[in-house]
């Protein structure tokens, strides 16, 4: 995997978006500026650091995919840059967590992952 | 003026057989005998989707399965949102003069029409396709996402969600239709299978069959008529990785244009039809309408202030949590449930006062709202 692809590319980066006219920052790709219409966004790897903001443990998965590694914790983490992820994330993480993103493969597909930032492997 | 002249609704939970346009024509059939019209006096046909019966012209597809050529059909996509899109619209409709009697109506067989499995994936497709959705996330999971930041802000405990599953199970053994009537306890909410923590499974709704159906008219026809004095609507985003904030979905606002638009206040408000897929969802539209303070609306439950000789009576059929959900009829049945307390007709379970009503639907994950107030002739 290129890690400069955004991970919804197949690489291992975490990309967002930012105006170079408004300054709005943004996750979800588009070509424009959402808030200014602005056609020439700069697109940008995220350090990977941030703030877990929800998290929920899920026990009912959606397909067989999933259900093969029910339970799943889920979290949306506040990145450092000022946009929010959805993500998958190590057992435990809690509300306030300073974590960090990898992209991992995860019931055959890249997900980023948020482990704490004190975390040893 | 626009007036709600007849309402219809069928038994929720399992229909064997029973399709999409088996459960529409039932619940339009008695809907139409409620407002004591025939098909010919119908000309305009709004209704909601179906996830078993996907067509691009599903209004046009039931009228012609039920028998009537309206001037005006088509259908509306709003998640859970739709029942009261429907309504706000077919008021709009009437005040434009584009028909003067519409029949709403919407009906699936979602519990039996399709495998559970699938039923979960189509409803998780509301995420977005790139960025959530492929993460193996559920409705529950975002609900779960959000129920768990609301309890970090503002205190609310999982005992006070369980609270209101209680309250909408003993609201629906009152009704011989509800899927669920069974009494429950706090203490078993809480036991019950983990679904996507903080939710449980008696946190959740579950899936049923089943169909609903109202008359809106320019004329306040037939014996059952009530009034649509005000409908408002706010969208701030479709996914929660978008939402500048997950303790303000846009309720709130959009029932202070509803009631503003009715000419009300919602301490006026004497009757309560609020969405409840989750308790979560009730939690936070109530508290975010200000119908319970912050971090109260379990406390509020417990005490009777929701019950049906409470101050405002809340969700008398059971809700989606009891009385069931099949889609678009889900929320719909809120407002059936409202036209019989208005019009005094709801039997043992009949409020003492049920004038000015404030219903309150979402449809996504928190994001779309619609809010329409409802008062007596």
């Amino acid at each position: 995997m290129s890690e400069t692809l955004d991970w919804t590319r197949g690489g291992t980066a975490l990309h967002c978006q930012q105006c170079p006219s408004c300054h709005h920052l943004w996750y979800f790709e588009r070509d424009f500026c959402p808030a200014c219409g602005h056609t020439e966004p700069t697109t940008r790897q995220a350090s990977g650091g941030g703030v877990v903001h929800a998290t929920t443990l899920v026990h009912r998965a959606p397909s067989d995919e999933f259900r093969a590694i029910v339970p799943y914790q889920m979290v949306l983490v506040d990145m450092a840059e000022g946009f929010r992820v959805m993500g998958h994330a190590q057992p435990g993480v809690a509300i306030g967590d300073a974590v960090h993103c990898e992209v991992r493969q995860i019931a055959g597909r890249a997900v980023p992952y948020f482990l704490k930032d004190d975390h040893v492997a | 003026m626009t007036y709600l002249v007849g309402s219809g609704l069928t038994a929720y939970g399992r229909h064997e057989g029973q399709t999409t346009l088996d459960l529409m024509s039932q619940a339009s059939a008695q809907a139409l005998n409620d407002a004591g019209l025939a098909r010919g006096d119908i000309d305009g046909l709004i209704c909601g989707y179906s996830t078993t019966l996907p067509h691009l012209m599903l209004a046009t597809v039931f009228a012609e399965h039920f028998g009537i050529q309206p001037h005006y059909a088509h259908t509306l996509q709003m998640g859970g949102a739709t029942g009261m899109g429907l309504v706000m619209l077919a008021r709009q409709l009437v005040l434009s003069g584009a028909a003067k009697r519409i029949l709403v109506v919407g009906g699936e067989n979602r519990m039996t029409g399709q495998s559970r499995d699938s039923a979960i994936q189509v409803l998780a497709q509301v995420g977005h396709p790139t960025y959530e959705v492929p993460l193996g996330a559920t409705i529950p999971a975002y609900y779960g996402l959000v129920a768990s930041r609301y309890m970090h802000t503002f205190g609310s405990t999982e005992r006070d969600f369980s609270a209101l599953a209680v309250l909408m199970r003993e609201h629906a053994a009152r009704h011989p239709g509800a899927q669920f009537s069974k009494p429950i306890t706090e203490d078993e909410v809480l036991a019950s299978r983990p679904i996507a923590t903080p939710l449980k499974m008696l946190d959740c709704c579950s899936v049923a069959d089943g169909g609903c159906a109202v008359v809106i008219s320019a004329d306040p026809l037939g014996d059952h008529p009530i009034k649509i004095s005000g409908a408002s609507q706010q969208h701030n985003a479709q996914h929660i990785s978008a939402m500048t904030t997950l303790s303000d979905f846009g309720a709130g606002r959009c029932t202070q244009r509803a009631l503003a638009d009715a000419g009300r206040r919602l301490d006026e408000v004497e009757y309560a039809a609020i969405y409840d897929s989750f308790t979560i969802t009730l939690t936070m539209l109530l508290e975010e309408i200000g119908l319970a303070p912050r971090g109260q609306a379990g406390h509020l439950a417990r005490e009777g202030h929701f019950g049906l000789n409470g101050k405002v009576p809340l969700n008398l059929h059971g809700g989606l949590l009891s009385y069931g959900h099949c889609g678009v009829a889900g929320a719909m049945a809120h407002l059936a449930e409202t036209h019989l307390q208005m019009t005094g007709r709801a039997g043992a379970r009949q409020a003492r006062q049920a004038g000015v009503s404030l219903l309150h639907a979402d449809g996504g994950v928190l994001s779309s709202h619609v809010s329409v107030v409802l008062e007596a002739v």
